[in-house]
């Protein structure tokens, strides 16, 4: 639902992140969105690419990697994965402890983005 | 000859926000300044809490409100009318606070002449949890009509609530909201949040839920 948002925090960091490495082009952007995160792929790609006209990462194509939310039990220290929406119970499937703590799964990340470099001088 | 390349970033999206808000939490801290993001859906009570929040606590607290809408003077005009200041954020279409908008605002207040700063967000169970505003603490507000499903559909916002608070607790007879299975899925997802049963309307729960506030501050 606030996928702007999100997509023009994501667009600062790239254009940033183009600058400092003096990209010509940008051609892929890899994302890390954590599960418990209510964003919906589709629309920030469609956000991106209105938002990125005209710069560097303009038709940048977007890949989502999703990550799992993954608690840690603290009884026993087992961490385990737990399908958010579906799950009736939280607590450790080891000990049953509910000492419970989110380790993962409220990412919000740039990883990783695919670039065409500037051309430097040739070499022959 | 054209090169492609793969750049490593790992770099959080809302880092910016992040850093903005641990600012506004140290900086608040330092003048002795409690402050408490409010969230929940539109219509819940957030209102209705902050201004008996007021009456019970307003001679031993001097309170400022931060009001969060996309539009309208409404929800500031009535906390105005309590004796308090009030900012109204108008976002024009953004469905939450940031910490940016919070920074504006308290550079509205007199936090001098302050000891509790309660921000009324955007009336959305989604988005506000994302956004960290500086608080000290987060509270959600659930209103018994809305239903006690909204654990699993709104899993982030009771993760990250210190507080939840099962607001319009008189419409408990008209409905077959399952109090006991709201607060076992909440407490299942967040083991450490504190729950309150309120009706604004009668009074039931708000002593409680002064106190806590009241032992938080202090």
């Amino acid at each position: 639902m606030h996928e702007l948002a999100v997509t023009e925090g994501m667009l600062k960091v790239v254009l940033r992140h183009a600058e400092q490495n003096q990209v010509q082009r940008v051609l892929g952007i890899t994302l890390l969105i954590g599960e418990m995160s209510d964003i919906v792929d589709e629309w920030l790609q469609r956000y991106f690419d209105y938002l990125s006209r005209g710069t560097v990462a303009e038709g940048a194509e977007l890949t989502i990697n999703r990550s799992p939310a993954v608690f840690r039990c603290g009884e026993c220290g087992d961490e385990y994965l737990v399908n958010i929406r579906n799950q009736g119970s939280f607590s450790c499937p080891v000990c049953g402890g509910r000492n419970i703590s989110l380790i993962s799964g409220r990412e919000l990340q740039v990883l990783e983005l695919k670039v065409i470099m500037n051309e430097g001088n040739p070499i022959d | 000859m054209k090169e492609i390349r793969l750049i490593d970033i790992r770099e959080e999206i809302l880092s910016d926000n992040q850093n903005l808000a641990d600012q506004i939490r140290d900086r608040l801290q330092k003048q002795n300044v409690f402050m408490l993001n409010l969230m929940s859906s539109p219509g819940s009570g957030k209102t209705s809490l902050i201004l008996q929040t007021i009456r019970r606590l307003n001679k031993e607290f001097r309170i400022g409100v931060i009001e969060g809408d996309i539009d309208s003077l409404v929800d500031s005009e009535k906390v105005i009318a309590e004796g308090v200041p009030a900012v109204q954020l108008r976002t024009g279409g953004a469905c939450h606070l940031d910490a940016p908008m919070i920074e504006k605002a308290l550079n509205s207040l007199d936090l001098d002449s302050l000891d509790l700063v309660i921000i009324e967000n955007v009336g959305n169970l989604v988005c506000p949890a994302e956004f960290d505003t500086g608080a000290a603490k987060k509270v959600m507000i659930l209103s018994v009509p809305e239903g006690d499903d909204k654990v699993l559909k709104y899993p982030l916002m009771f993760t990250v609530c210190d507080a939840l608070i099962i607001n319009k607790t008189d419409y408990l007879i008209h409905s077959d909201f399952n109090r006991e299975l709201l607060e076992q899925r909440a407490r299942a997802l967040n083991p450490d949040i504190k729950i309150f049963a309120t009706s604004c309307r009668t009074g039931e729960g708000l002593d409680e839920w002064c106190q806590w506030l009241r032992e938080t501050i202090g």
